[in-house]
This record gives structure tokens, C-alpha cells and sequence, in this order.
């Protein structure tokens, strides 16, 4: 049988604001609705958010290691 | 009949079946308990874990839809982009605790960790009456991919002889669900990702330099579906609507009973922090199905006379199987269609895995049999998998394809109201359990009424504050109703001393883990 260990909870704060800053992002539209700069003829809108989503795995797989 | 695309499909669809059929003797320990049919003995590693949460989130139906609106309304449809962002560090902040508290208490659902916090049986049926009735729609659209698939082969038919490929389809996902409980679909989903990233690669890979590069396909694309149209007025138009689109859909997807049953299937609580920081990897691959939208609409599908036919039937639905068809070799397009039939079977054996968990625990053993044996759980749950099944596939035999869609476009609004008592409740009990049924009451009705106020055509209701016109997702403005009201109850009922009830938590529980085993350990409680 596995043993059942409890783990205090850490202190979240920071990377609570971190995401929380992530997501204000994404969520503020007027950021990034526009055609310019386009990359590789893709539109900003397009381009910028598919970025985003790799900050936002980075961000989370560094979290994670983090915390590990 | 495309006999090319349709053999290849048979052999791939036949041997998921069988790999389905397998799963029964992978690592059990008998399955006349209910944790091991409905959570696979909640044993599943990171890898595992990963496959079945990809296998469960991105449906047939994501895979179909998502493209299709894209296809017929342009930017909007890309809400699907800041809604993955946002979902798993979501998730990776707030639902490990709730797979520990139900590790250390035995919870199967996310209603049974309700009936215990909050010590009322009231509220934990209408978490798991609202899972249900959110779950069963979403069910029946995954055969839409199955049937937009069979049909664009040129498999014809009308009436029953018509339905017939997806009674087969569905009889062999009861069996192999019936036999093997949440293990069935863990072990297809393998298949059914990796035949999915194939196709998706293959996609973006052949279908742009068809077309000419991205930069041709986004100068076909008609300026004003490119962006979203910006504010007129005091009319915040489609900027509020994406934004609320996103952070609702984010915050409702874990409610879905099949999500909470992929997480508390793991085997400790890192690995459903592991995942949610390797999860992203699928919002990738769910922004690149989106692009598909922006293809087809490039490549011409809708003029095309070939598919006028389609069209017509599916509608945008057949955006993406038409641009598979014209894009691909038959061989090929066979292995596309599998991909998204086979795409289907996994998140429907597991929402019928999870609503039958959730009528078993909180229906069954609460109000029916209280002294049910863990035996007996387990034949009731396989029972109702299956009388779920069946419900699905009469609703889309029978009644109007819009039915489902309209349903499913309301399980949203409806889940997300069951946030309060599963999200809040894992870190206080503040809220009053009277309350919290109060504030459930409200937001289901006001969130009802409002997709009705749109004729059950879309849940973006447009929200008038003075002069500011607010058109936004009708689950999160109705989740804010029920919040307010939560509290405010709360306030009442405290002053007016009405009983809390007894919480058996306690809270170590909340962050309570297992120590991982050595992958090498051979004992049969490790993970797999």
C-alpha cells in the first residue's frame, strides 16, 4: 500500500497574480484586434493569441516545477 | 460510396473496438465496485491521465464545430483560443483538492464531495441532476461527428437503414463500456489522439501549400469576418462576447461531470498537476482545428456542387469533412473520418460513464437504496451507462439534429451554476447550503430564460446596465445572479442561525496526496 502523507498548502499568492495577469490579457480584446503587425501574412489577432497560449503553457509547466 | 475511404475506415474503426473490448482485463481487480468501473480504481498516471483528458475534452463534436463556426462567422469563433489559456491553470490551482478530498473520503462525484461539505442531500441532487441533464445532449452531438463522417462516404440512407452505421457504432461502444467501465475509453483514447495529431499535422502541412500559403488563406477570408467588429456606441458588441465566451467556457468545463471523473480517476495529485501544465499542448492543436474553419473557406467547399447536398443536411458542420474530401487522397480521408468517429466514442463513453456515476451515488444510493453494496452500485451504474446510451442515440434518431445543439449550448449555462458549491466549497463553507440552492434556483432560470430570449439559437445575451448594452455569455451572467444571491442568503439565513449541518472534512483534506509508487513496483495498487 502507498502511504498517505498530508502536505501543507504553500503559499499560492504569487502565482495566482501571475495568472490572473495571464488571463487579463487574453480576455482584453482592444489589445490585440488588428490586422497589424501581420507575421508571415497571419493577422496580429490570429499570431498573438496562438503565442499566448505557449506563455500560458510556460508559464504553467514553470509553476509546476516550482512547486514540485 | 467512396469504397476506398470506407474500408479504411472499417479496419481502423474495427480495431479500436477490439482494443476497447481488451481494455476489461488491463490491470484490474475485478469490476464489481463502482470506483473500479466508473474510476478505474483511481489508478491512471500522468501519461494515461493525459491521453484520456485530451481523449475527453476535445470531442468529435470540438473537432466538427469549432471549425464550422469559424467557417460560418469568422473571429468570434476563435474564443476557443484565450478559453484553453485559461482553463488549466484553472484547474491546476483549484482541482487538486478536489481530488484529494475525495481520495481521502472515497468521493465519486463531484455531488458526493457537495452532500458531504455541506451535509445536505438537497443540494448534492441538484449538482448531479444539472450534471446529467448537461451531460446527456453533449452525448448525442458525438454522434453528429459520427454521422457527418459515415454520411460524407456516401452512406446514404434514410430512416432506420440510415441510422444503421451509427447503431452498430454505438452498440459496440455500450459493450466494451458495459465490460470494461472507464478503462474502455483510456485505453482508445491512445488511438484516437494519435490519429487525430496525424491528421491535424497532415492538415496544416498539405492543405496550406494547396492553397497557396496562410497568407492566401487569410486574404480569402472576407474582411469583416477577420476581426471582431469594435464597440458602436454604448453597444460593446462582439468584445464582450468573446471575453465572456472564454472565461465562461473555462470556467465551466471541469464542472462537466466527465471531466471531474478523468481527474479523480488519477492515481495522486501530482499528476493532475502534471498534466494541466502538459494539457496546453492540446489548446495547440485545438487552435490549429480552428484554423481548418479558415481553409475550407479558402478552398471553396461551399461553392463546390459536390457538397451542395451536404450542406444542406449538416449544414457548416460539414465545413471540415469537406475540405478532408478535397483535400486528401481516399485513403486518407478514410483515416480522417476514423479519427473523428473513433473521436467520438471516447468522450461519450466517458459522460456516460459520468452520469451514470452521478445517478448511482446521488440518486440510487441517496434517495432509492441507501444500503446499496458496492456491488450493486456497480451493476446499477452499468445499467444506466447503457439506458444513457440509448436515450442519446433515440435523440438523434428521432428528433431534430437543432434539439441536441440547442441542449448542449444550454449545459453550459447550466453546469457552470454548480460552480458555487463544488469550486467555492473546496476552500470554505461559508456559503449556506439553503443558500446555495437559492442561488442554483435563480441561475438556472435566469440563464434559461435568457438563451430562450435568443429562440435557443445562442447563449450570447445582450445585457442593457443604463446606457451601456453588455452582449455577453449567458452562463456567466447568470452565474454572477447566483453568486449574489448565494450571499446574500447566506447573510439571511446566518442571522437567522438556520443549521449549517456537520462537515466530515476536514481541512489536511484538502491537500491531503498519496506517495507515487515506483513506476517498477509491481504491486497491484501502483498506478498504470
Amino acid at each position: 500500500m502507498p502511504t498517505e502523507t498530508p502536505k501543507s498548502a504553500g503559499p499560492q499568492a504569487l502565482w495566482i497574480v501571475l495568472f490572473v495577469a495571464l488571463f487579463a490579457v487574453a480576455l482584453w480584446v482592444p489589445l490585440y484586434n488588428r490586422i497589424d503587425p501581420t507575421l508571415f501574412g497571419v493577422p496580429f489577432f490570429y499570431w498573438f493569441q496562438f503565442v499566448w497560449i505557449i506563455v500560458g503553457g510556460i508559464v504553467t509547466g514553470v509553476a509546476y516545477l516550482c512547486k514540485a | 460510396m467512396n469504397w476506398t475511404a470506407l474500408s479504411v475506415f472499417i479496419v481502423l474503426f474495427t480495431a479500436v473496438a477490439v482494443l476497447g473490448f481488451m481494455a476489461a482485463r488491463w490491470n484490474s481487480s475485478g469490476l464489481d465496485h463502482l470506483e473500479e468501473w466508473g474510476l478505474a480504481g483511481r489508478r491512471f498516471g500522468t501519461i494515461v491521465t493525459w491521453f484520456l483528458l485530451g481523449g475527453d475534452l476535445y470531442t468529435a463534436y470540438t473537432f466538427v464545430a469549432v471549425p464550422a463556426l469559424v467557417f460560418g462567422a469568422g473571429a468570434i469563433g476563435f474564443f476557443a483560443l484565450p478559453y484553453t489559456l485559461i482553463v488549466y491553470p484553472f484547474v491546476f490551482l483549484v482541482f487538486p483538492r478536489l481530488w484529494s478530498v475525495s481520495r481521502r473520503h472515497g468521493y465519486v462525484t463531484a455531488s458526493d464531495f457537495v452532500r458531504a461539505r455541506y451535509d445536505s442531500g438537497l443540494l448534492a441532487l441538484a449538482v448531479a441532476i444539472t450534471g446529467i441533464i448537461a451531460t446527456v445532449p453533449y452525448i448525442a452531438l458525438q454522434l453528429v461527428g459520427i454521422q457527418v463522417s459515415i454520411g460524407a462516404m456516401g452512406f446514404t440512407g434514410t430512416g432506420l437503414l440510415g441510422a444503421l452505421p451509427l447503431i452498430v457504432a454505438f452498440a459496440v461502444l455500450a459493450a466494451y463500456d458495459y465490460s470494461a467501465g472507464l478503462r474502455a475509453p483510456a485505453l482508445i483514447a491512445f488511438a484516437k489522439d494519435t490519429l487525430i495529431y496525424i491528421v491535424i499535422i497532415a492538415a496544416i502541412i498539405v492543405i496550406p501549400s494547396q492553397l497557396g500559403g496562410y497568407a492566401h488563406i487569410f486574404a480569402a477570408v472576407p474582411r469583416d469576418k477577420l476581426l471582431l467588429k469594435p464597440p458602436v456606441g454604448g453597444n460593446l458588441g462582439l468584445y464582450s462576447a468573446y471575453a465572456t465566451l472564454a472565461l465562461g467556457s473555462a470556467l465551466a468545463l471541469f464542472l462537466y461531470p466527465h471531466s471531474v471523473t478523468g481527474l479523480l480517476s488519477a492515481s495522486n495529485r501530482g499528476v493532475i498537476k502534471r498534466n494541466m501544465a502538459l494539457l496546453p499542448a492540446y489548446s495547440l492543436v485545438l487552435a490549429l482545428i480552428a484554423f481548418l474553419g479558415y481553409m475550407a473557406l479558402a478552398a471553396g467547399v461551399q461553392q463546390d456542387p459536390q457538397f451542395a447536398t451536404y450542406f444542406k443536411q449538416y449544414g457548416t458542420n460539414f465545413a471540415v469533412p469537406a475540405l478532408l474530401l478535397k483535400s486528401f487522397p481516399s485513403w486518407f480521408v478514410g483515416v480522417s473520418f476514423a479519427a473523428i468517429a473513433i473521436g467520438a466514442l471516447v468522450p461519450a463513453a466517458i459522460m456516460s460513464i459520468a452520469s451514470a456515476n452521478l445517478f448511482t451515488r446521488n440518486i440510487f444510493k441517496e434517495y432509492l437504496k441507501p444500503n446499496a453494496t458496492p456491488r450493486q452500485e456497480a451493476s446499477t451504474a452499468k445499467f444506466v451507462s447503457l439506458l444513457i446510451k440509448v436515450g442519446a442515440l433515440a435523440f438523434i434518431i428521432f428528433l431534430p439534429l437543432q434539439y441536441a445543439i440547442q441542449l448542449q449550448l444550454l449545459g453550459g449555462v447550466w453546469i457552470i451554476q454548480t460552480l458555487p458549491p463544488v469550486v467555492v466549497g473546496l476552500y470554505t463553507r461559508w456559503l449556506h447550503r439553503w443558500a446555495l440552492i437559492a442561488g442554483w434556483v435563480i441561475g438556472m432560470g435566469w440563464g434559461t430564460w435568457m438563451v430562450a430570449t435568443t429562440g435557443f439559437t445562442s447563449t450570447t445575451y445582450a445585457l442593457h446596465l443604463s446606457s451601456l448594452t453588455i452582449p455577453g455569455y449567458a452562463a456567466l451572467y447568470s452565474l454572477t445572479a447566483n453568486f449574489i444571491v448565494s450571499i446574500v442568503l447566506t447573510v439571511v439565513f446566518n442571522a437567522m442561525k438556520a443549521p449549517a449541518g456537520v462537515d466530515p472534512t476536514v481541512p489536511t483534506d484538502y491537500v491531503h496526496d498519496v506517495v507515487e509508487t515506483s513506476v517498477l513496483s509491481a504491486e497491484p495498487t501502483g498506478e498504470i
